[in-house]
């Protein structure tokens, strides 16, 4: 996985969680985030639009960490 | 002014499993779900495809022209609905100003917004109906209904997302409880299935993608639904005086705030309401046999509303039948109280317990007795039908069987 594209990802976190992009790192969990189950939704949305893909409801779920997230956007990003 | 006793005495439902009470009582009683496909959107642009619309729904049969232009599918619902009930009670509304109508509603005409926005936004056209407003306000299903049948008593619509209707079923009866009026057409109705509210509750990721199995250890989210559903509220005294069929009495209302998320459900305010509710109607808990299930089949409101149970019960809760009719009507948001308020009354009046229908694996963090896919006869003298919304509004409302009068 590129840097690139975690960071991508941290950064979209940084800016709908509205929390500063240097306490975001790769093996943050949400837990330690405090994302909950809305702002969870709220960040797969802005993934949504900032990588132009859809995420699927059940790949949603499973999601735990930053890198996870990362890793199901390149997923859906390589598969186009 | 002393407290009256408040009697059920009509029924009207239009939703997924029919156009009127009767198709709708013998779906539930047979276990039967009307989820289907969805057809009024196109289904290639959804991650879900399912849905409980009302089928085979021909405005034309109900409304002549000037009505038809007047009024949202919602409102029609509402409409329906009140002159299913309003026929079965045989009330006649002599005293106008003593009869109320509270009806509930999450988002009212949304889709003549909807519609009336797409014209405007991307057919590039400079101006809106001005029949929009008329169709839009969440109060033109009560604003119908009063000049339907010319009832100039207290009438409004009340907004609570999903508690909406039962916050409007439980104003209305404390209102005739209270001698405020001496009946009242209370309910509540909801249309969703327009493209742009449909694309928010996919973005919600809460809705299944099969069906809806609430408190089955597979559930995958809850099911969009519509319809209405009314009842005809009076005084005991005066369903009796005019030998009125009654359906049901309604004994106990009860409201809590969670004060905790914007979506996330607890378990105390739920478990706070339903001992409001008992408070209300002095009901002590060993009376309560069947709970109608907010049981949305979302992972997180089966196991919360478990727990609530249990904290308001004790020991009690292992022996009440629970289900959620969801399963089968789907989750009409503002009008869910409303319809499930008319299976728990019919339930009670028949002696027979819908079911959760769709259920495939008992959930050990949903251990109630639940009624699982085939209906029950029970004998239940009080039956709890609960309505938990976003944002942590709580409504419980409870009624007692008519063998019990």
């Amino acid at each position: 996985m590129s840097d690139d594209l975690i960071t991508r990802v941290i950064h979209v976190i940084a800016t709908t969680q509205h929390i500063p992009v240097e306490t975001i790192n790769p093996d943050s969990t949400f837990e330690q985030l405090k994302i909950d189950s809305l702002d969870g939704i709220n960040i797969l949305f802005a993934l949504e639009n900032e990588f132009n893909i859809s995420i699927p409801d059940e790949d949603a779920k499973s999601l735990r960490t930053v890198r996870e997230m990362a890793a199901g956007v390149e997923k859906l990003t390589t598969s186009v | 002014m002393s407290e009256r006793r408040v009697v059920v005495t009509g029924i009207g439902v239009i939703s997924a499993l029919g156009p009127d009470r009767a198709a709708f009582w013998e779906a539930l009683s047979q276990g039967r779900s009307g989820i289907r496909p969805m057809e009024s959107i196109d289904r290639q642009q959804f991650r879900f495809q399912n849905g409980a619309e009302v089928a085979g729904y021909d405005p034309r049969q109900h409304f002549d022209e000037r009505l038809l232009g007047l009024t949202d599918r919602f409102a029609q619902f509402a409409i329906v609905a009140a002159r299913e009930a309003v026929k079965q009670s045989g009330i006649e509304f002599a005293e106008p100003t003593r009869t109320a109508i509270v009806t509930g509603s999450c988002v009212g005409g949304q889709g003549a917004m909807d519609d009336a926005f797409v014209e405007m936004y991307k057919k590039g056209l400079p101006r809106v109906s001005p029949m929009m407003i008329p169709r839009v306000m969440a109060n033109s299903g009560a604003s119908q209904i009063s000049m339907e049948f010319g009832v100039t008593g207290p009438a409004y619509t009340v907004s609570t997302a999903c508690s909406s209707s039962n916050h409007a079923i439980g104003q209305a009866f404390h209102m005739v409880r209270h001698g405020l009026v001496d009946s009242a057409i209370a309910g509540g109705s909801e249309a969703v299935f327009s493209f742009g509210f449909l694309k928010a509750w996919e973005a919600m990721r809460v809705v299944s993608p099969d069906t809806c199995r609430p408190f089955s250890k597979d559930r995958r989210g809850l099911i969009l639904g519509e319809g209405a559903a009314m009842l005809v509220l009076e005084t005991l005294d005066a369903a009796r005086a005019r030998g009125a069929l009654m359906l049901a009495e309604m004994v106990g209302f009860g409201m809590s705030s969670d004060a905790h998320h914007i979506t996330q459900p607890s378990s105390d305010g739920a478990a706070l309401a339903m001992a409001a509710a008992m408070r209300d109607g002095g009901i002590a808990r060993e009376a309560v046999g069947y709970i109608n299930a907010h049981g949305t089949g979302t992972a997180i409101n089966d196991v919360t509303e478990t727990a609530a149970i249990r904290k308001a019960f004790g020991a009690h809760a292992d022996r009440i039948a629970v289900s959620s009719t969801k399963s089968m009507h789907g989750h009409a948001f503002g009008a869910a109280g409303a319809i499930e308020a008319a299976a728990t009354i019919l339930a009670l009046a028949a002696g027979v317990i819908p079911p959760t229908a769709n259920f495939t694996e008992a959930d050990p963090q949903c251990d109630l007795d639940v009624v699982v896919n085939a209906a029950r006869v029970a004998g239940v003298e009080i039956a709890l039908s609960n309505s938990f919304a976003f944002g942590g509004l709580n409504a419980v409302i409870a009624f007692k069987s008519p063998s019990a009068l």
